[in-house]
């Protein structure tokens, strides 16, 4: 979860500067899950022991979506959760308390599992920072894996992704805007004006 | 969010259902391997209490800790206050020494109002003489909402000595907020002056308004508040406003019995009936250390300030 600077398209407030350009359309971003689906059941021998947890809101509907094509290939199901990690954050005192999204994990844990950890943008390492912690909090896995549909660069944190969607060299001037189905009404990617420099 | 809690009537529909829910999240983390999340720490957490409390002040205790905060208690016995220290100077101390948080009891309404007004940190009212105690009256609305699925239109039935109970007050406040219907079912001796300008109705016969509940909050007879005789005695309370195992079975299928604690069993509530499966007195402290989480976490966890976007 990274609001500062994946503020969805908002109607009432337009961007200024240049109109949002768009990075991945809805064909392209299909592609690019099934994509990183078959990496993961490559890189985990068939996704035996594995769990996807999704960062809400919108890594959380991504790992949906990978836990399904991941099901489709492999032919089985896998257990898919969403992770929130707000309470964990390091940016509480700057930023506010904010509402918590639902932690879902699934029945049969964590520990000893293969997690991967799915977001939308990796950007400054600190959402995953915060994923970790959350994790050791829950149980122990064997491994813990991240994907991520953008990687934008700008890493704060010695912290890198094991699937990359997209690699995207932006500026700090830049929002990321990944917009998806279930909360979006349409799925792209787009790189606009960041409109509020906090 | 709002800075302080100081009364349950600052909580707007969509900040009580806020914390509400913020607290679902909070009860699901006491089943972690690791319950203790780090959300607050580096805050210190001032427990200031003037009148004696168990489960408020442990509950308040168990929930900064599980947030990570620091918490200091402060009891009035054995304290400055026994040698005659103002409540002003108390929180200039206490703000001397950094207290990002207050929680007060004290014997006198409105206390937490003028600490609020002396202090930089926030400030949660946790019971002031016979006015308020929202945070009460949070974990009774969650309760109410794990085990019934809602708190919008439900019939909730108060029950007893409304006259100085600060939970019937702010529960009446919250849960008009939130959409119920509140009867108060008392002796007319234990009704406030001006009940009929509260959001609820008043009745004196509790058997009429029983079999029309889906909620029985039975409240306890102050003892230690009662100057006079409210009523004749004992055994006759018992006998019109007790809720005992006959009137228990008046209750709908699914209707509900709640108390504040602690209780007078015998009194305003049966042994038989405090201990069966319809009452949820175990279940409103576990749920009071959620709420108190989340109360914790939304008025402490972000910059503390005026801001919060």
């Amino acid at each position: 979860m990274t609001p500062a600077y994946r503020t969805p398209a908002d109607p009432a407030e337009p961007a200024l500067g240049s109109p949002p350009r768009t990075i991945l359309d809805e064909a392209d971003l299909a592609r690019i899950v099934d994509r990183i689906a078959h990496q993961i059941l490559e890189k985990t021998e068939g996704a035996a022991d594995t769990v996807l947890l999704g960062i809400p809101t919108r890594g959380s509907h991504l790992a949906r979506r990978l836990g399904e094509r991941i099901a489709a290939f492999a032919g089985s199901p896998i257990p898919v959760g969403a992770l929130d990690v707000t309470l964990y954050r390091d940016d509480l005192r700057l930023r506010g308390a904010r509402a918590l999204e639902h932690t879902d994990l699934p029945p049969g844990g964590i520990d000893g599992q293969h997690v991967v950890l799915v977001d939308d943008v990796l950007f400054s390492g600190r959402t995953v920072r915060a994923a970790l912690d959350a994790l050791s909090d829950l149980g122990r896995p064997r491994a813990v894996q991240l994907a991520v549909l953008v990687d934008r660069g700008h890493r704060e944190l010695p912290i890198r992704a094991d699937y990359v969607g997209k690699n995207l060299p932006t500026s700090l001037a830049e929002n990321v805007e990944v917009l998806l189905r279930e909360v979006d009404g349409r799925d792209a990617v787009q790189l606009a004006d960041r409109r509020d420099s906090r | 969010m709002i800075r302080h809690l100081l009364s349950a009537a600052d909580l707007g529909r969509d900040d009580a259902l806020l914390v509400l829910d913020t607290a679902i999240e909070m009860a699901a983390t006491a089943s972690r391997s690791v319950k203790k999340l780090p959300t607050l720490r580096g805050r210190t957490v001032v427990n200031l209490f003037y009148e004696d409390s168990t489960r408020t002040r442990i509950s308040f205790e168990a929930a900064a800790k599980r947030l990570s905060a620091d918490v200091i208690n402060f009891s009035a016995k054995g304290s400055s206050v026994s040698k005659g220290e103002s409540l002003k100077d108390t929180a200039l101390t206490l703000q001397a020494m950094g207290a990002d948080a207050v929680v007060i009891r004290h014997p006198e309404s409105g206390a937490p109002y003028r600490l609020a007004q002396w202090l930089d940190g926030v400030v949660i009212n946790a019971g002031d003489g016979t006015h308020e105690h929202p945070t009460q009256a949070l974990l009774d609305a969650y309760t109410m909402r794990s085990r019934l699925g809602r708190i919008d239109g439900l019939r909730v039935t108060i029950v007893g000595d409304v006259l100085h109970s600060r939970v019937a007050r702010s529960n009446v406040l919250l849960l008009d907020t939130l959409g119920a219907e509140v009867t108060l079912v008392a002796p007319p001796t234990l009704l406030p002056v001006g009940v009929e300008a509260w959001p609820a109705t008043v009745s004196y016969d509790l058997d009429a308004v029983l079999p029309k509940s889906d909620v029985v909050m039975m409240l306890r007879v102050q003892r230690e508040r009662m100057n006079d005789s409210y009523f004749p005695t004992q055994r006759e309370y018992s006998r019109r406003y007790g809720l005992d195992v006959r009137r228990l079975g008046a209750l709908p299928e699914h209707a509900i019995v709640m108390h504040p604690g602690p209780m007078n069993r015998g009194m305003e509530i049966a042994p038989q009936v405090a201990d069966s499966p319809r009452s949820t007195i175990v279940e409103q402290v576990s749920n009071g250390v959620s709420v108190r989480m989340a109360v914790m976490y939304l008025l402490l966890g972000g910059s503390g300030s005026k801001e919060n976007s």
